[in-house]
C-alpha cells in the first residue's frame, strides 16, 4: 500500500457556484486554493475567495476554461499539485485528463479510462451490456445515416429519444414522437450536437413515457474499495435539465435500493473507476431500472446526498485522489432524514425558459441554517453574462422527514429576494407547493403534465390575492410615506398621509393590478382616520373590508374576517405573494404616459437576449406568414427561434451567422402587412 | 397637558337627534357636491374624454403624489349665482403634495361653458393664488381654458380684482420665489395665453394644448391668414420654434408627469419654528362633533366639547379661564403643532375682548397659530356696557387680531354676526383660511334682529305721522326681512360667493386644519408689531 499526502495546493478549473463549494472545502482542510478566471469573471466571487487567482483568457469559455493548456500552465505556475475540474468544462475531457499525467498533475476525477469509456454513451452502453447491466432498447451503432437511425427509431416504436453520444445536460437532445417528425427533430439535435460538443454523433433510445429518473451516487479508491451513497431522485425535470433533485427517492424499498446500488457498483468496477461518480438509471414503474449513463464527475445535485449522510463529497474526492482510503465504509453510511435541491436559475418560465441575461440588482438569499444550505457564486451587483450558464444559486434544505423539508423549501423560496433578472424562482415555488409534488406523483415528464397548475394557468381564488396585493400596496406606500416623513423637519405633518383624503368625498384610490396578462381595476377606501382605521377594497361587485400590517416581509391581514399571513416580495411596480398553494404576482400598472410606441407601424424584431446568431432563414424582400422562422439565435447553449409577429415583407437583415448580437439590438427590419 | 372632560352623554335623545340635524346638513352638502365634482354635463364630459383628454378632477389627482390628500377649496364656487349652471365656478382649486412638496393646483374645466371665466371663476381662481402667496406655496396651472366669458366681460376684465390680476400674481409671485409652473393641456388663447407665457416653467401636450394670443378665426378676420390651431400655436411651434413652453409630452399623464419633475427640482425646504410632537388622536371621536352641536341654532352649547373632538388627546391648556369666560382662550396641538385657540362661548363682553386681545399678543410673541372658532351674535349692547366701554375694548381684539402675524384660520361653526365676526378674525381679516360647517350663517346681524330693527324704524315713522299696525302686520313686514338674511347667511350662498374657502364636514374640522397650519407653515412666522390698542 502506497503512503497518501494530502495536496497542499490545488487548482480548481472551475467558475461560479462549485468553485466556491470547492474552495471552502479546501480551506477547511488547510489546501491552498488557486482560481482561474476569464474576462467577465475578472470580479468574481470565485476568485475573491481563492488564494490565488490566474487569468486564463477572454470571456467564452472555448477561450478560456475549455483551453486545457491554459489551465495546466496556470497549475504548474502556481505549483498546484492538483487540480479539481468540478462539472462541465474540463471535468470529462480525457485529453485534458492524460495531460495533467502528463504534467505530473493530479487529475481530482477518475482515470482517463474510465473517462473514455463512458464518454461515448453508445460506448458505454455495450460495456454496460457485457456487465450485465439492464439497459434501455436502443440504437447505438455507428453507422449514422438518416436513414438508418430512422429505421431503428421506427423499429423500437415512437416515442424515441435522440441524444448525442457527447453529450450531458440535456444538449443535442430531442424527443420525437411520431416519423414524420424525425427528420426536423435530427437535424436541431445535430445542430445542438455539433455546437456544443463538436461531435454530432447521435443514438436513438426507446423513450419511455412515465419513466423517473434515479441516480445512484457511487465513490471507489485506489484501493479496490468501492461504496454507494444511495440514491438521488431527479425525475422533476424540463427540456431534460434538471430542476429539483431530492434524496431519497420517495417510496424507494431498502430492496430496491440495494439492487440499484449494487448495480451502480457492478458499472463502476467494469470500468476500473476511481473517485465519485452518478450512475443513472431511468426507473420504471414496475419497479424495473435501465442504465443511463454514468457521470464521471461530480454532480451538480451531490448537496442532497451531503446532507442525507452527513459526508463531504469533495473531501471524499481530494482524500481518494490524494491516494487515501474511502473515509467510510457501506456499513457505516445510512440515511437521515431528507433533502432537496432546488436550481435557481436566471431564466423566464413564463417563456419557455428562454435564459435571462443582467444584473443582480438586488440579491438577498434565505439565511443559512442547518435546514438551510445556499451554494452560489455571484453576489448582489454580478452580472449574469451570456457566456455562461445562467446558474444563480442551488438551494438546498433538509430536514428529518419528506414533509418537513418540503415546507422549509417553500419558505426558502419564499424568502429568495432576487431583482435585475428574471428567474425561476417563482416557477419553483409554485412546482413545490403544488399537490402532485408534495404527493411525489414523481416522473420525468412532470412539469409537462402539471403545467396548468404551476403556471396558475387556472386562474382561481384570485378573489382573496387581488384584495391583499392592494392591501399590501397601501400599507407599504403608507410606511415608506412614514420613513421619508421622519427625515423631514415636519415629520408628523397629515400631509405625509397616504390615504388620498378627500374634501366632502369618500378617501377613495383606485389601483390598477395586472395578474396574467389581465387588469383589474380595485378602489381601496380608507374608512375612519386613526388606529381604528381599516380599508373597504371594491373589485367590481365585490367588496372588502380589510385590515392588516406589515412585519418585514409578511403581510398580516384580516379580509372579511378571514385571518392570515402572505411573504411578500415587491419590487418596483411587481408584487409576488407567497401563499401556501403558490405564488400569485401582480404588477401595478402605471398610466401610460405615450413615450413607448412612437414609432409603432413599422420596425424591428429585437435581440429577446445576448447570444450567438446561428442560422438566418430569410433574404431581405423575403415575403413572410405570421410565425414563420426568420432566424435562429443560440444563447446559453440553446436555441431560440425568432419568429414573424405577422405576415409582412422583411426588408433588412443585420446579422450574419456567428456574428455576436446582444440583447435588445434589432436583428432585422419587418415591415407588417396592412 | 390637562385633558378636557366631556360632559357629554352620547346615547341621550337630545344627543341623537342633534346628530341626525347635522347628518341631514352634510348629507345635502355632500349630495350637491356630488353634482357640482361631475363639472359640465354629460355630452361636454364624453366629448373631453373622446379628445383624449383627461378629465380636469383625474388630471388633479393624477398630478398629486400617490394617496396625497388633497385640500380642496371653494367647491361651492358659482352655486346657484348666475342662471347659467357653473359648477364650481368651473375651476378646481386646491392644496395637495407634489413630489413632496405642498402646493396650490389650480385647474381649469372645459367641461364648464369652455373653461371660460366667469367674475367668480377669477375671484376663485385670485383666491388660490392668494393663498399661495400668503404661504408661500408653489403654483401648478393646469390650462384648459378659452379665457374670459365674453358676455361676462365687465366683470371679468377691467377691474383690480379681475382677469388682468393673474399675470400680476404670476410676475410678483416668480419674483418672491414662488415657483409658477403651467401645464397647457387644451386652450389658452388671449389673455390665457400669458399663464404658460408668464410661468417659470412650461409644459405642453402634444395635439391637446394650443397657446396664441388670437385664435385662427380672429386671425383670418384680421389678416387672411388661414392656420389651423396645431400650427398657429401646438407644441411643435411653442416646443421647438417660439420656445413659449418647455417641455414637450406625448399625453395628458406624460404631461402632469414632466410637472412633477419639475416640482421636485425646485430645491424648496419647508422652514420649521414650530416645537412639534407626535400626534395623538383627540381622546373623543370626531363624529361625536354632530351631536354637539345643538339643532336649535339657538341653544347655547360648551365650545370646550367641539375643542375635544378637535385637538391631539383633547388636550387644552386654558388661558384665564376663570375671567371673561364667554370667550375660551388657550394652548393645545393640532397634528402636533402648538396652537392657540380662541372660540366663543357665548355673547363678547369687555373682559372677555380684553383677555382675546391678551391672548393674541401672547401667541404673535411666541409664533403660535391662532385657530378661531366663531359662534358669535356679536358685542354685548346696553348703556351698561357702551359705559363700560365695550367698543374701545372690542376694538383692541380687533387691532389684535388684524395685526397678527402669525397664521390665522377661522373656522364659522354656529352663528357669525356684527362686530364679533371682525373680533373673531373674520374674511377681512385675513385668516390664512376660512370654513364654514353647513349649519353656520353668516350676516351683519341676526335675521330676527334685523327684521326687529327695520320694524321699530318703521313703526317709529308710522308713529310720527300718528299711525300703527297690527302685530300681524308687524310680522308679515319682518317675515321676508327674516328670509331674506336666513337666504343669504346660509353657507351655501356666502360659500358661492367665496366668502370662505369651503363648506366643511364639521367631523373633517380637525384634519383640514391640520393640512391648512401644516401648508402655511411653508412661510416663515412673521413678528407682529401691533397697532395702538385704546386703553
Amino acid at each position: 500500500m502506497t503512503t497518501s499526502t494530502m495536496f497542499t495546493k490545488i487548482l480548481i478549473a472551475n467558475r461560479g457556484e462549485i468553485a466556491c463549494r470547492i474552495i471552502k472545502t479546501a480551506r477547511r482542510m488547510g489546501i491552498n486554493t488557486v482560481a482561474v478566471y476569464s474576462d467577465a469573471d475578472k470580479n468574481a466571487l470565485h476568485v475573491t475567495m481563492a488564494d490565488e487567482a490566474v487569468y486564463i483568457g477572454a470571456s467564452p469559455s472555448r477561450d478560456s476554461y475549455l483551453v486545457a493548456e491554459k489551465v495546466i500552465e496556470a497549475a504548474k505556475t502556481t505549483g498546484a499539485q492538483a487540480i479539481h475540474p468540478g462539472y462541465g468544462f474540463l471535468s470529462e475531457n480525457a485529453d485534458f485528463c492524460r495531460m495533467c499525467a502528463e504534467n505530473d498533475i493530479t487529475f481530482i476525477g477518475p482515470p482517463v479510462g474510465a473517462i473514455e469509456a463512458m464518454g461515448s454513451k453508445s460506448a458505454a452502453k455495450s460495456i454496460m451490456e457485457k456487465a450485465n447491466v439492464p439497459l434501455v432498447p436502443g440504437y447505438h451503432g455507428d453507422d449514422q445515416s438518416e436513414a438508418v437511425l430512422k429505421k431503428a427509431a421506427d423499429d423500437m416504436g415512437y416515442p424515441v429519444l435522440l441524444k448525442a453520444t457527447a453529450g450531458g445536460g440535456g444538449k443535442g437532445m430531442r424527443q420525437v414522437w411520431s416519423s414524420d417528425e424525425f427528420a426536423e427533430g435530427l437535424a436541431a439535435a445535430k445542430r445542438e450536437a455539433a455546437s456544443s460538443f463538436g461531435d454530432d454523433t447521435m443514438l436513438v433510445e426507446k423513450y419511455l413515457t412515465q419513466p423517473r429518473h434515479v441516480e445512484i451516487q457511487i465513490f471507489c479508491d485506489n484501493h479496490d474499495n468501492a461504496v454507494y451513497l444511495f440514491e438521488r431522485d431527479c425525475s422533476v425535470q424540463r427540456r431534460h435539465q434538471k430542476v429539483i433533485e431530492e434524496a431519497p427517492a420517495p417510496g424507494m424499498t431498502d430492496e430496491l435500493r440495494d439492487q440499484m446500488g449494487q448495480a451502480a457498483i457492478q458499472s463502476a468496477k467494469a470500468i476500473g473507476y476511481q473517485g465519485a461518480g452518478t450512475v443513472e438509471f431511468l426507473l420504471d414503474v414496475d419497479g424495473s431500472f435501465y442504465f443511463m449513463e454514468m457521470n464521471t464527475r461530480l454532480q451538480v445535485e451531490h448537496p442532497v446526498t451531503e446532507l442525507i449522510t452527513d459526508q463531504d463529497l469533495v473531501e471524499w474526492q481530494l482524500r481518494v485522489a490524494s491516494g487515501e482510503t474511502l473515509p467510510k465504509t457501506q456499513a457505516e453510511l445510512a440515511i437521515k432524514g431528507h433533502a432537496f435541491e432546488a436550481r435557481i436559475y436566471a431564466e423566464d418560465p413564463d417563456n419557455d425558459f428562454l435564459p435571462a441575461t443582467g444584473k443582480l440588482s438586488f440579491l438577498v438569499p434565505p439565511l443559512e441554517s442547518e435546514h438551510v444550505r445556499v451554494d452560489t457564486g455571484v453576489r448582489q451587483g454580478d452580472e449574469v453574462s451570456v457566456y455562461y450558464d445562467p446558474m444563480i444559486a442551488k438551494l438546498i434544505v433538509w430536514d428529518e422527514s419528506r414533509e418537513k423539508a418540503l415546507q422549509r423549501m417553500a419558505k426558502a423560496l419564499g424568502e429568495y429576494r432576487v431583482s435585475g433578472v428574471t428567474t425561476n424562482i417563482d416557477f419553483l415555488y409554485n412546482l413545490a407547493t403544488c399537490a402532485p409534488f408534495v404527493n411525489a406523483e414523481l416522473d420525468t415528464g412532470f412539469i409537462e403534465k402539471h403545467n396548468d397548475i404551476i403556471f396558475h394557468k387556472d386562474q382561481r381564488a384570485l378573489a382573496n390575492e387581488l384584495p391583499m396585493a392592494a392591501l399590501y400596496l397601501v400599507l407599504s406606500r403608507a410606511e415608506q410615506a412614514q420613513k421619508v416623513a421622519t427625515k423631514t423637519n415636519d415629520p408628523f405633518s397629515p400631509w405625509n398621509a397616504t390615504n388620498a383624503w378627500r374634501m366632502n368625498e369618500a378617501n377613495a384610490q383606485s389601483i390598477v393590478l395586472n395578474h396574467s396578462d389581465t387588469d383589474y381595476e380595485v378602489v381601496i377606501e380608507q374608512k375612519r382616520q386613526g388606529s381604528d382605521s381599516y380599508y373597504l377594497v371594491q373589485i367590481g361587485e365585490q367588496s372588502y373590508d380589510c385590515q392588516g400590517n406589515i412585519d418585514g416581509n409578511a403581510l398580516y391581514f384580516n379580509i372579511n374576517g378571514y385571518r392570515s399571513c402572505a411573504q411578500i416580495a415587491h419590487n418596483e411596480q411587481q408584487i409576488s405573494l407567497y401563499r401556501a398553494d403558490g405564488v400569485f404576482n401582480f404588477n401595478q400598472v402605471l398610466p401610460d404616459l405615450g413615450e413607448a410606441g412612437e414609432d409603432a407601424g413599422h420596425g424591428g424584431l429585437a435581440a429577446p437576449m445576448n447570444g450567438t446568431m446561428v442560422d438566418v432563414l430569410v433574404s431581405a424582400g423575403d415575403k413572410v406568414e405570421k410565425d414563420q422562422p426568420l432566424v435562429i439565435m443560440e444563447a446559453m447553449k440553446m436555441e431560440h427561434t425568432i419568429k414573424a409577429p405577422s405576415a409582412g415583407v422583411v426588408t433588412a437583415l443585420f446579422y450574419q451567422p456567428g456574428d455576436m448580437v446582444d440583447g435588445g439590438a434589432e436583428l432585422l427590419s419587418f415591415e407588417a402587412d396592412e | 397637558m390637562p385633558k378636557i372632560t366631556s360632559k357629554i352623554n352620547t346615547r341621550s335623545a337630545e344627543f341623537l337627534e342633534n346628530a341626525e340635524h347635522m347628518q341631514a346638513q352634510v348629507d345635502d352638502l355632500k349630495a350637491k357636491l356630488d353634482i357640482i365634482k361631475l363639472g359640465g354635463g354629460e355630452k361636454s364630459r364624453e366629448r373631453h374624454l373622446s379628445r383624449g383628454k383627461l378629465l380636469p378632477r383625474d388630471r388633479v389627482y393624477q398630478l398629486l403624489d400617490e394617496g396625497s390628500p388633497f385640500l380642496e377649496l371653494s367647491q361651492l364656487a358659482a352655486y346657484e349665482v348666475y342662471d347659467d349652471n357653473v359648477p364650481a365656478a368651473g375651476i378646481i382649486t386646491g392644496i395637495g403634495r407634489v413630489g413632496g412638496q405642498e402646493c396650490i393646483i389650480v385647474a381649469n374645466d372645459a367641461t364648464v361653458k369652455g373653461g371660460t371665466y366667469y367674475p367668480l371663476t377669477v375671484k376663485k381662481h385670485l383666491r388660490a393664488q392668494t393663498i399661495a402667496q400668503e404661504n408661500n406655496l408653489p403654483c401648478i396651472y393646469l390650462v384648459d381654458s378659452g379665457g374670459a366669458n365674453l358676455p361676462n366681460q365687465d366683470d371679468v376684465f377691467p377691474d383690480r380684482e379681475h382677469f388682468g390680476r393673474i399675470f400680476f400674481n404670476q410676475a410678483n409671485m416668480s419674483a418672491q420665489n414662488i415657483p409658477q409652473i403651467a401645464v397647457v393641456m387644451g386652450s389658452c388663447t388671449a389673455g390665457g395665453a400669458y399663464v404658460p407665457a408668464m410661468a417659470d416653467e412650461s409644459i405642453i401636450v402634444k395635439e391637446q394644448g394650443t397657446i396664441f394670443l388670437a385664435g385662427p378665426p380672429l386671425v383670418k378676420a384680421a389678416t387672411g391668414e388661414v392656420v389651423s390651431a396645431e400650427d398657429l400655436g401646438g407644441a411643435d411651434v411653442h416646443c421647438r420654434t417660439s420656445g413659449v413652453s418647455d417641455h414637450y409630452a406625448q399625453n395628458d399623464h406624460h404631461a402632469l408627469e414632466i410637472a412633477r419633475s419639475a416640482v421636485k427640482n425646485l430645491n424648496r425646504v419647508k422652514p420649521m419654528q414650530l416645537n412639534i410632537e407626535a400626534v395623538e388622536e383627540p381622546a373623543y371621536d370626531v363624529n361625536e362633533i354632530y351631536g354637539v352641536i345643538p339643532k336649535d341654532a339657538r341653544q347655547p352649547f360648551d365650545v370646550r366639547e367641539v375643542i375635544a373632538r378637535i385637538v391631539d388627546g383633547s388636550e387644552f391648556d386654558e388661558f384665564k379661564a376663570l375671567y371673561g369666560t364667554t370667550l375660551v382662550c388657550g394652548f393645545a396641538r393640532i397634528f402636533g403643532y402648538p396652537v392657540g385657540i380662541v372660540a366663543n362661548n357665548g355673547i363678547l363682553f369687555g373682559e372677555s375682548a380684553q383677555k382675546g386681545a391678551h391672548f393674541i399678543e401672547l401667541c404673535s410673541q411666541r409664533k403660535i397659530p391662532l385657530v378661531f372658532l366663531q359662534n358669535i351674535t356679536g358685542f354685548m349692547v346696553g348703556q351698561q356696557y357702551e359705559a363700560g366701554g365695550i367698543a374701545k375694548h372690542g376694538a383692541k381684539m380687533v387691532t389684535a387680531v388684524a395685526c397678527a402675524q402669525v397664521p390665522k384660520f377661522t373656522v364659522l361653526i354656529g352663528g357669525s354676526f356684527g362686530a364679533g365676526n371682525y373680533g373673531m378674525c373674520g374674511r377681512a381679516y385675513d385668516p390664512r383660511f376660512l370654513f364654514m360647517w353647513p349649519n353656520a350663517r353668516i350676516s351683519v346681524m341676526g335675521g330676527e334682529q334685523a327684521a326687529g330693527v327695520l320694524a321699530q324704524v318703521k313703526s317709529d315713522q308710522m308713529a310720527k305721522r300718528g299711525e300703527s299696525w297690527s302685530d300681524e302686520e308687524q310680522a308679515q313686514f319682518k317675515q321676508p326681512i327674516i328670509d331674506t338674511y336666513e337666504h343669504q347667511g346660509h353657507p351655501y350662498y356666502a360659500s358661492a360667493r367665496l366668502w370662505d374657502d369651503g363648506v366643511i364636514d364639521p367631523a373633517d374640522t380637525r384634519q383640514v386644519l391640520g393640512l391648512a397650519i401644516s401648508a402655511s407653515l411653508n412661510k416663515p412666522i412673521a413678528d407682529t408689531q401691533f397697532g395702538v390698542f385704546r386703553m
